[in-house]
């Protein structure tokens, strides 16, 4: 049996929940206030996620770097390898939110797209 | 000089200025000009390249950027006209008795220009209190930056503040920048926190600095600062019930960059100028149930009025303030025969916005936002009308780091005659 | 390189030695180890023009404080340089010290400062509204004011290039080394950035003075860096006292002082701590509550919420508590300007006159025709009418760019302070010239935006732009590559 310490991210009451696994099997949560804890606990647990965001250089860009995010969820673990993949990414300006910067980043299934609108830099 | 006019000036081009213009032009105003400093619309948000914003707006977890790209496609689309790279300089009232403001700024194109505005939008924002508020001893070498500033180096310009690095202070965007210097290469060792809670969101913790393994150390500060040259060295310390570090607690950390995410102020050196009335508590300007300030016509809103953890309801307070501008201007603002009444903040409860109601200007319910000043459990929030108590709300949290916000009828306002007194307060029961 | 003279130390003992020497044909050299001039004590300290009742009747300092004070009007006209005449106050809170006022008083009629008398309660709260209620007498001298101490300074340096004095930076003279040559005696100074020779050499060296006195000279000196830490708080607090507020003097100095700037802050200090490291600029969290607690005894409400940074800097103290200005005995051609200490920067335009006398004694010079006193400072727009603002825009557009909203320092402004020589290299050399980074955020937003134009403007990168100089580096490297 193992047992892992989270603080609820559900509201700002941040429960200190206590959640037993048996061979990655949730066998018992407590500590929650709630249902959303009880839902959040068990879900970060067995498979945590989360977004990712960043930056990369906009060459011919007005501005310097274009932001950037992962379209979607991607599994925590593959967080530093995402951040590895994207130090060698570069776009052309212009870009604009939502365009994909990387199809499926390090085969999450998930593309790494642009969040902010970035303009040619006037010749 | 030019003597340009606009109906609405709004001062300031980020989330609270868009709102307010958009909701402005909606309420049928044609004559509006937002005055940016920055290169472009967005504000600060263009540097909160991480997510979460919009929630309650959008329904839905957006960047900085995206959130206020949207506010700015919508302005483009009601065409309300802008400047940027537009500096403010002053705002005097004219003294031709027409209660016009006479706004005064500079830009590259125009030089310096004079704008006669009927009604002024205050959305400047605010700024981060420096090292030197915050009297930290040592030396002063390069390497000491607050989160914001750090943050626009990585984030916008791509380059690094530092590689091994101790925050003070667990506001929001020292948490951020926590996370996001981890994962553009940098080491954080620490974040210091003086007080005994954090005064960031409960998920920015855990995300931020729990998913990384970096440690929060509650109820210590920087104590020295050593470096000539660049930052060598940063020690802190326990501090007691009083915030005096505690001898014997010292914990010295080799780095070269210092954050500091302190608080948060309100610029308000143009509203000082204009000689609007300040709160000493928000640091603001102190406003009635319009976001009118104590000057007729000058409106505030976001974080220039009072400091806000959550974008959404900036851009809410911002869009009130833009609906009353266009009232004012259109010369409907509706009368009062009641007086105006100074809300009681007691018992925990640090201040209010507004400050100054009057019951018969309220439009169908009032928003009033609010700051305690400590963390309480099972708490009851009541906002008293004389001695009628007209809500009663349990908390299981309120901590000073999560703005609160009540929503009150208008009806409740008419059903007490002979109105004096409005209290907001915490109580046990 | 040989020159006629080289004077070691950019401050503003040095810079002013430089100007006064710019008179003359001479090859001069002013060097310094920092990145610009104004490092190291002219940059840290009241920033006050003392009346000149203080110093001991007959010393040195007395008398160079006096005609410093004299000076400082058509100075500060001259080099176009921020200078007011405030008046100054001493205050006390008994009767019993109101003798040590009277001694003071009697003390500045030795020393010839015009106009001072004692006031009473009355008066004094009629001048000083925010003055405690304990406070009873006060000595007040009209002739005290306030300059701005890195104007001054860096209007004396430029003046002086521009008359032909060159300066060089980030070079660290190690040792000096007094050499007799087929033309007489030469001083070869060793530094950092290789072998520099003069036949006169100026120790304006500040904290160290000391170092290379004793290189030369038998007849050893000590100076200890006394440190001072100050609270410099925001505009709006500027008009919290009109005069430079003192308490009685100490026998460690002239006590903290409470005053308003040229800028319209309000200054408090400083401490007086007697520190080994001549390097030592730190402030200590005791020192600070220090500035807090006895300012309080006579000025009451002091906005110390305000506050928008604290620093301290070094006073060069010579053991003997006084100048030593003149050709060293044992040393013919070496020439000290050290202990400079408070009244220093009142002093600065009179020791400059008088170094420049002692070395043109020893090298009999002839007078430049074409010495040009005059130095036009950097152009601050807001002093222009609407008008002639708008056109200024119009021709250099960078005028209209506000780069420190706190300040409201233009890109002109900046590019100006980088464009000048001496100019500025670092953000602190901006800051130090322009006021951006001064106000109230401390560089918060504008430093980003200075750096680029600092790049720009000196054509390195981003990367290499420092805060003043040396590893001061603002950035380490691209986002996910740290180096």
């Amino acid at each position: 049996m193992e047992k892992r310490e989270l603080t609820c991210i559900g509201c700002p009451m941040g429960c200190q929940i206590t959640v037993t696994l048996d061979g990655g099997e949730v066998k018992n949560v407590e500590g929650n206030t709630c249902r959303k804890g009880d839902q959040y606990a068990r879900a970060e647990v067995t498979h945590p996620v989360r977004v990712v965001t960043s930056s990369v250089p906009a060459e011919g860009g007005e501005i310097a770097q274009v932001s950037v995010k992962t379209a979607g969820d991607i599994p925590k673990e593959s967080i530093a390898a995402i951040m590895e993949a994207l130090a060698d990414v570069r776009v052309m300006a212009p870009v604009r939110i939502g365009d994909v910067i990387v199809r499926d980043i390090c085969g999450t299934g998930v593309d790494i797209v642009a969040t902010r609108n970035v303009e040619r830099r006037a010749q | 000089m030019d003597m340009n006019k606009t109906k609405i000036a709004i001062i300031g081009g980020g989330p609270a200025g868009l709102a307010a213009a958009i909701e402005a032009r909606k309420a049928g105003v044609e004559s509006i000009l937002i005055l940016e400093r920055d290169r472009c619309l967005g504000g600060i948000l263009n540097q909160c390249i991480h997510n979460g914003f919009g929630l309650h707006t959008f329904k839905e977890e957006l960047t900085g950027p995206e959130y206020a790209q949207r506010f700015i496609d919508q302005a483009a689309e009601l065409q309300i006209p802008y400047r940027l790279n537009t500096m403010v300089m002053g705002i005097a009232l004219a003294q031709d008795g027409s209660g016009d403001k006479l706004i005064t700024y500079l830009n590259r194109e125009e030089g310096l220009v004079q704008l006669r505005a009927e009604a002024v939008i205050l959305a400047m924002g605010c700024r981060e209190r420096p090292r030197g508020a915050l009297n930290i001893p040592g030396f002063r070498p390069a390497g000491i930056y607050t989160a914001g500033t750090a943050q626009r180096l990585v984030n916008i310009e791509g380059f690094m503040p530092g590689k091994s690095v101790v925050i003070l202070g667990s506001g929001d965007i020292g948490l951020i920048m926590a996370r996001r210097m981890t994962l553009e290469g940098a080491k954080v060792q620490v974040v210091a926190e003086l007080m005994p809670y954090s005064g960031g969101l409960k998920r920015n913790i855990v995300q931020c600095l729990n998913d990384f393994n970096i440690p929060l150390k509650l109820s210590h500060t920087v104590v020295n600062i050593e470096g000539k040259e660049r930052v060598e060295a940063v020690t802190i310390a326990k501090v007691d019930e009083k915030s005096r570090p505690i001898p014997g607690t010292e914990e010295r950390y080799e780095c070269d960059t210092l954050l500091l995410s302190c608080g948060l102020l309100p610029e308000n050196e143009l509203t000082s100028g204009l000689g609007a009335v300040i709160s000493p508590v928000t640091r603001g300007p102190e406003v009635n149930e319009s976001l009118e300030t104590s000057v007729p016509g000058v409106f505030a809103c976001g974080n220039v009025l009072h400091v806000h953890d959550l974008v959404d309801f900036v851009s809410q307070e911002a869009g009130q303030a833009g609906a009353n501008a266009a009232l004012y201007v259109s010369g409907g603002t509706r009368t009062a025969e009641s007086e105006d009444i100074r809300v009681k903040a007691e018992g925990g409860v640090r201040y209010t916005v507004p400050e100054i109601i009057n019951a018969d200007r309220l439009e169908d319910t009032l928003t009033l936002r609010f700051r305690v000043g400590a963390v309480y459990t099972d708490i009851y929030e009541s906002v008293y009308l004389n001695d009628k108590r007209i809500l009663h709300r349990k908390k299981k949290i309120a901590a000073p780091g999560e703005m609160e916000t009540v929503v009150l009828k208008k009806s409740a306002f008419q059903e007490v005659s002979d109105l004096k007194s409005i209290t907001v307060k915490l109580e046990e029961e | 390189m040989m020159y006629d003279v080289i004077i070691i130390g950019a401050g503003v003992s040095g810079c002013a030695a430089a100007r006064e020497l710019s008179r003359y044909d001479l090859k001069i050299l002013v060097v310094d180890s920092a990145e610009d001039v104004c490092c190291g004590t002219s940059k840290a300290n009241s920033a006050i023009v003392h009346a000149g009742y203080d110093a001991k009747p007959g010393t040195l300092m007395a008398k160079l404080n006096v005609e410093g004070n004299r000076m400082m009007d058509q100075v500060c006209q001259d080099l176009d340089v921020p200078f007011e005449r405030v008046g100054s106050l001493v205050v006390c809170r008994s009767d019993e010290d109101k003798s040590l006022l009277e001694k003071l008083l009697e003390q500045g009629h030795r020393n010839g400062v015009p106009d001072l008398r004692i006031i009473g309660r009355e008066e004094l709260v009629e001048m000083e509204p925010n003055i405690t209620d304990e406070t009873q007498w006060a000595l007040y001298a009209p002739t005290g004011g306030i300059v701005c101490p890195f104007t001054l300074t860096i209007a004396f340096a430029e003046n002086a290039a521009a008359n032909g004095v060159q300066f060089q930076f980030d070079t660290c003279v190690e040792k000096v080394i007094p050499t007799e040559s087929d033309t007489g005696r030469i001083f070869r100074l060793q530094t950092s950035k290789g072998e520099l020779q003069a036949e006169v050499v100026v120790n304006a060296a500040g904290v160290y003075a000391d170092r290379f006195h004793n290189q030369v000279s038998a007849d050893k000196i000590h100076i200890t860096p006394r440190r001072g830490s100050y609270n410099l708080m925001d505009k709006t607090a500027g008009s919290h006292v009109r005069h430079v507020i003192f308490p009685l003097p100490t026998d460690k100095g002239k006590g903290t002082l409470v005053t308003p700037t040229v800028h319209g802050n309000l200054l408090i200090g400083p401490t007086a701590v007697d520190i080994e490291d001549p390097e030592g600029t730190n402030t200590t969290a005791d020192e600070l509550g220090a500035v807090v607690q006895t300012s309080g005894k006579y000025i009451r409400n002091i906005p110390y919420r305000d506050t928008i940074t604290s620093f301290a800097g070094l006073r060069a103290h010579e053991d003997s508590h006084e100048f030593r200005i003149g050709e060293v005995k044992d040393c013919p051609g070496f020439v000290d300007c050290a202990g400079i200490e408070s009244p220093g920067l009142t002093s600065a335009p009179a020791v400059g006159v008088m170094v420049a006398e002692c070395v043109a004694d020893i090298l009999k010079p002839s007078a430049r025709k074409d010495f040009d006193p005059v130095r036009e400072g950097i152009l601050d727009p807001k002093t222009l009418t609407p008008e002639a603002y708008r056109e200024l825009v119009s021709t250099q557009p960078a005028y209209g760019s506000i780069v420190c909203r706190c300040e409201s320092v233009t890109e002109g402004e900046i590019i100006d302070a980088i464009r000048r020589t001496p100019g500025a290299r670092s953000l602190d050399g901006v800051k130090r010239r322009t006021r951006a980074g001064m106000g109230r955020c401390q560089a918060g937003f504008c430093s980003p935006r200075v750096m680029e134009i600092l790049a720009r403007e000196l054509n390195v990168p981003l990367e290499e732009i420092t805060k003043s100089g040396g590893a001061s580096r603002i950035i380490v490297g691209r986002d996910k590559f740290p180096q």
